[in-house]
């Protein structure tokens, strides 16, 4: 010691106890101080790990959520397509129906014409019947 | 300007880098000794680190205010102690939250002495006489235990204890005496 202190001087096991009190310390400050700094580096490796892992669970929750989303969307797109397609196909049908309907009432109405209506070349048809007779 | 450097006069460099250079120099000095000694207060290897780190950097924004009233090392030794003591109060501030606590314990902390000239009985012996002193400078304050520090670790003057803490010389030598009582009592001894 650099001064006399009290109740430093006459305790022989106190000054041989803090005598290797400071040892034991400087030893291990020493070892300390010129260890590698792999501490800091560790230190920051367990900083940024549960950000990591917690960046990975928050972009797969994300990503299942978003799955799950388009899933839905996917689907609901594709029943109003299909919706679309069949009133389609029976707006189709009715029209191809509506097309034999009036196709048939047409052609009725030609056969009925062409009944009561004698034909242009009747009358000189029916002279030729004659001279055929005679 | 820090108090015992020479400076060259013929030296014709500029004053920023002077200082720069001195402070090099103080910083290769005096920084083992600062990192002992909040190893020592902490007994946690990382902490020590930052707050020595800490404390080198307070001294290097403060640099060119150091008048040198005291040594360069009381100065130093005064950041350590009040970056110590504020890393303290922010932890009971912060008591909520999660802290980490790297502070080996007392058994583990006394495992570090030289090997020397000794018998294993007295590697032994030492081992014990380490480990109480430890115990006892668990238990005590955070003031007694860095004034006990200073005087038995660093073995620092009364002088630069009392400047380092800023606590009278009075007030250091009461401090010292309790924890002593308390040392001499874990060791079995009258306290």
């Amino acid at each position: 010691m650099k001064n006399d202190f009290i109740g430093e001087a006459g305790d022989r096991e106190l000054h041989q106890a803090l005598a290797n009190f400071r040892l034991s310390v400087h030893a291990w400050s020493e070892a300390a101080y010129s260890r590698p700094r792999m501490a800091a580096a560790a230190v920051r490796r367990k900083s940024w790990r549960p950000a990591v892992g917690w960046a990975l669970g928050c972009v797969l929750a994300a990503g299942s959520v978003a799955g799950g989303l388009y899933d839905r969307h996917h689907r609901r797109e594709m029943a109003q397509i299909a919706a679309i397609q069949a009133a389609r196909q029976r707006q189709l049908a009715a029209a191809r129906r509506a097309r034999e309907q009036d196709a048939n009432f047409m052609a009725k109405v030609d056969q009925d014409v062409s009944q009561e209506v004698p034909s242009a070349m009747e009358p000189l048809a029916q002279l030729m019947d004659g001279d055929t007779n005679q | 300007m820090a108090a015992g450097t020479a400076i060259d006069p013929m030296n014709v460099e500029a004053p920023e880098e002077l200082a720069g250079q001195e402070f090099a120099r103080v910083v290769e000095i005096h920084r083992p000794q600062i990192f002992r000694f909040l190893l020592a207060s902490t007994r946690d290897l990382d902490l020590a680190e930052t707050l020595t780190q800490e404390c080198f950097l307070k001294a290097h924004r403060n640099w060119t205010r150091f008048r040198g009233e005291s040594t360069a090392m009381t100065w130093l030794m005064r950041i350590a102690i009040n970056l110590e003591k504020d890393h303290w109060r922010n932890r009971r501030m912060q008591f909520w939250r999660q802290t980490r606590n790297n502070a080996v314990d007392v058994d583990e902390a006394s495992e570090w002495l030289p090997s020397g000239e000794r018998t294993a009985e007295q590697q032994l012996l030492a081992r014990e006489q380490v480990a109480k002193v430890w115990k006892a400078v668990a238990g005590l304050s955070e003031r007694q235990r860095t004034v006990f520090l200073l005087r038995f670790v660093e073995e620092r003057e009364l002088g630069e204890i009392a400047a380092a803490t800023g606590l009278s010389e009075g007030t250091v030598k009461a401090h010292l005496s309790r924890a002593l009582g308390k040392v001499r009592g874990e060791l079995g001894g009258k306290s």
